[in-house]
């Protein structure tokens, strides 16, 4: 059972830690998002695997469902399909690596450092019906606060991406037709 | 039962890589998925907690960090969107003025 659970974490490790090293260094942007996206399903499957049914399912329908979509969605609006025409490296990428290093060494010290917990608290498992009970009880005004957020959110992100005709400076002209 | 730290220490791994293409790519779009991903590494993280301590707050947490991400992903978007009408590139060399 050990050795079964930790083949089953090593397999969705490796698919995640490659799906995101992927969407870091690929050159297509659409490679990019779709590398990403293995890299969601991953952490939906890890976060199962640790007992949080309601946390994987939420990060499939939101991740996977929602925000790879509106990137892929982004991507192609922009026309980033193809390589760009610039480099797709910054020019300080050597110091980007180095403090990249720094922050996991630091995590690491810190996780590898830090004092193993004991067998953790008796209480039982966290299910989906004692994650609602508590959203709708001691956590209700957050809740309702985010549902105020994502509505703002949205109203804004359609006003802001509205396409003006009479801006001059839309590159309609310049771009061509599609 | 895996030890904890494993998962931390993944989601250190997935959290620095986040890092790195945030730092080292020129794309505006792989810049906002890069904070996607560090936001999902810190997830990991609460749930690993969550699960070793057998508290609902890790999930209540993860789920409003999952709120604001879908938020901002939305305003992000739109916002690279506007900038590519105006810009006609996401270069973000050629985009570090704050106004259009």
């Amino acid at each position: 059972m050990i050795f079964g659970l930790s083949i089953a974490f090593w397999i969705t490790a490796l698919f995640t830690v490659a799906g995101a090293l992927a969407a870091a260094l690929l050159k297509n942007l659409v490679h990019c998002a779709l590398s990403l996206t293995v890299t969601f399903a991953g952490l939906a499957i890890l976060f199962l695997q640790l007992d949080a049914q309601f946390a994987g399912f939420a990060q499939m329908l939101v991740y996977i469902g929602a925000v790879a979509i509106l990137v892929v969605f982004a991507i192609l609006l922009t026309r980033g399909a193809g390589a760009p025409e610039y480099r797709i490296y910054t020019s300080s990428w050597l110091a980007g690596i180095a403090i990249a290093a720094a922050v996991f060494a630091l995590l690491a010290w810190s996780v590898i450092t830090s004092l193993p917990a004991g067998a953790g608290s008796a209480a039982p498992d966290v299910t989906v019906l004692s994650i609602g009970q508590a959203l709708m009880s001691t956590y209700v005004l957050p809740l309702e606060i985010v549902a105020v957020v994502l509505t703002v959110a949205l109203i804004g992100a359609v006003i802001v991406a509205m396409h003006d005709k009479g801006d001059a400076k839309t590159h309609e002209q310049k771009g061509g037709a599609q | 039962m895996i030890p904890a730290s494993w998962y931390l220490i993944l989601s250190a791994v997935l959290f620095s890589l986040g890092v790195i293409g945030f730092l080292i790519k020129r794309s505006l779009i792989t810049v906002f998925m890069s904070i996607e991903l560090m936001l999902n590494a810190v997830n990991l993280s609460f749930v690993t907690f969550a699960h070793q301590w057998h508290s609902v707050k890790g999930q209540i947490f993860v789920f409003f960090v999952m709120m604001v991400a879908a938020a901002e992903a939305a305003v992000g978007l739109a916002i690279i969107i506007a900038i590519f009408r105006a810009r006609a590139t996401l270069n973000v060399d050629q985009v570090d003025l704050m106004k259009l």
